[in-house]
């Protein structure tokens, strides 16, 4: 792809003698949505954390807005400035509150000042609703909470790459639609997004593609359409059957 | 029967008990300052120990081994034997100005350099309690490797540290009595005076009193902050 925002170039990755990624190629333009489906263990994370360097990759090349990864000339904390990224365990700082969590970045980071940072952090708060848990301790909040919280902790340092990683995967099924809504507006606004996900409907929404990852490759890629109404993978056309099922008995 | 009389007329003669008590108060003082002075010295440099510690990369290889050099002779040696080392070694290399110091200041330093070594060991457990999630939440914002230690990391570990912190405080607080050795007149060795020009052992017991008296402050504090705390961090959500 021309001028892609992300490129990934045939990267592989092991974890001791374990391969976790196997020559993925990947590229997304800016205002894509990109899906990544699989079984655990399949790389998505992996691939993931591998984008803002949480994870260094040992084959192969990513380069994000025109700057290669593997250099060894990357300013790493300027890249991580760019690219937003939320866990599924969502990792907020349980000795700040909810406010200071959402201003650490602009603060620190930014070097907005006190005032500044707060602004930013009561204006992402309150279009969460969650206005009135600034000066909670995040265990006060419920776990769909918790994770609104971390998506604009992320969104506070204007990043131009998010990365979802099953952000939905550890909360309870009613607390799900509230952060897949906070996902659903981000789309509409046009982030480039990567996004690991089981929730196989919303993935059809929103994505402009889905990527099946098998064994730490990309087995398929395609339009939601595609994937999802015709795969042509055996692998892709089971897994999807066996998370259909898994969805019809929930 | 007798044998009891004897006990509480040896240790507990209540005339003896409140002649003591100037003395040895007198001497309790000098406890208290070294033991302030050394609680704010060690937690300082261990907590810096414990940082130079976990220092990442090549580069800080020769700083890491240094601290661990250290922890590994301080807590290594009695500290009967690093007291004669400093308050008596340090003025014997007849080095104007730390050889002219009162053996109060030797007594703290040798306090100071045993228990940071301690100290630091229990940071370090400390910091490496903290989830690694929580280093690379942030990290992943942009944050430094100073800067999430020092916003995320330090703050979360040493909140997590505070009981055996102050375990370690209240062993230091009672080792200030070690210090008599290299003759500190402290509220032990002030005790031992009086007994010897009384002929009997109250003034132990006084002094002994004087200790307890701030060391069970102490235990309640802890449980008070342990408890605090507790409430605030008892949901994330692994």
């Amino acid at each position: 792809m021309e001028n892609a925002f992300v490129q990934v170039q045939g990267v592989s990755k092991w974890f001791g003698d374990l391969q976790v990624l196997d020559h993925v190629d990947l590229a997304v333009a800016k205002h894509e949505v990109v899906c990544l489906i699989g079984a655990s263990g399949s790389g998505k994370s992996t691939l993931l954390r591998c984008l803002n360097m949480l994870e260094r990759i040992e084959k192969g090349d990513i380069v994000v807005d025109g700057q290669s990864l593997t250099s060894g000339k990357v300013d790493v904390n300027a890249l991580r400035r760019k690219i937003g990224i939320v866990f599924q365990a969502y990792n907020l700082f349980p000795h700040m509150t909810v406010l200071q969590n959402v201003m650490l970045g602009p603060r620190k980071v930014r070097s907005l000042s006190r005032d500044q940072s707060e602004t930013i952090a009561h204006e992402l708060l309150q279009k969460i609703g969650l206005e009135s848990k600034a000066h909670e301790y995040p265990d006060r909040l419920s776990g769909g909470q918790q994770q609104r919280v971390a998506i604009v902790r992320a969104l506070a340092m204007e990043p131009e790459l998010m990365l979802l990683d099953e952000i939905t995967s550890a909360l309870d099924p009613q607390l799900v639609s509230e952060v897949l809504q906070l996902v659903r507006g981000l789309t509409e606004v046009g982030m480039t997004m990567i996004i690991a996900t089981h929730e196989m409907g919303f993935a059809r929404e929103v994505a402009s593609k889905v990527c099946f990852l098998d064994g730490g490759r990309i087995l398929e890629e395609g339009t939601p359409e595609q994937i999802f109404t015709n795969p042509t993978e055996l692998r892709t056309r089971s897994f999807l059957a066996r998370v259909l099922d898994a969805e019809k008995m929930a | 029967m007798h044998a009891l009389h004897q006990v509480l007329h040896t240790f507990f003669n209540p005339h003896s008990f409140t002649l003591a008590m100037p003395d040895v108060w007198a001497g309790f003082q000098v406890n208290l300052k070294m033991m302030f002075i050394a609680e704010a010295l060690v937690l300082v440099f261990a907590l810096m120990v414990a940082i130079v510690r976990g220092l990442p990369g090549r580069g800080a290889k020769p700083l890491r081994a240094l601290a661990i050099a250290y922890t590994d002779f301080f807590r290594g040696t009695p500290i009967i034997l690093v007291t004669f080392i400093v308050g008596f070694g340090l003025p014997g290399l007849q080095l104007g100005f730390i050889s002219n110091r009162s053996f109060t200041v030797y007594g703290i330093i040798a306090l100071t350099l045993v228990y940071t070594a301690y100290v630091s060991e229990v940071f370090r457990a400390g910091i490496e309690s903290v989830h690694p999630s929580q280093r690379s939440a942030a990290r992943s914002l942009g944050l430094s490797y100073g800067q999430a230690m020092r916003y995320v990391v330090i703050p979360q570990a040493v909140r997590r540290v505070i009981p055996p912190l102050l375990n370690d405080f209240v062993g230091l607080q009672k080792d200030t009595a070690l210090v008599s050795v290299i003759g500190v007149a402290e509220a032990a060795s002030l005790a031992q005076q009086f007994s010897t020009q009384n002929g009997d052992f109250p003034s132990y017991v006084v002094a002994a009193v004087f200790f307890i008296l701030i060391t069970i402050p102490l235990a309640r504090f802890t449980d008070h902050l342990v408890a605090q705390r507790e409430q605030r961090e008892r949901a994330q959500a692994f």
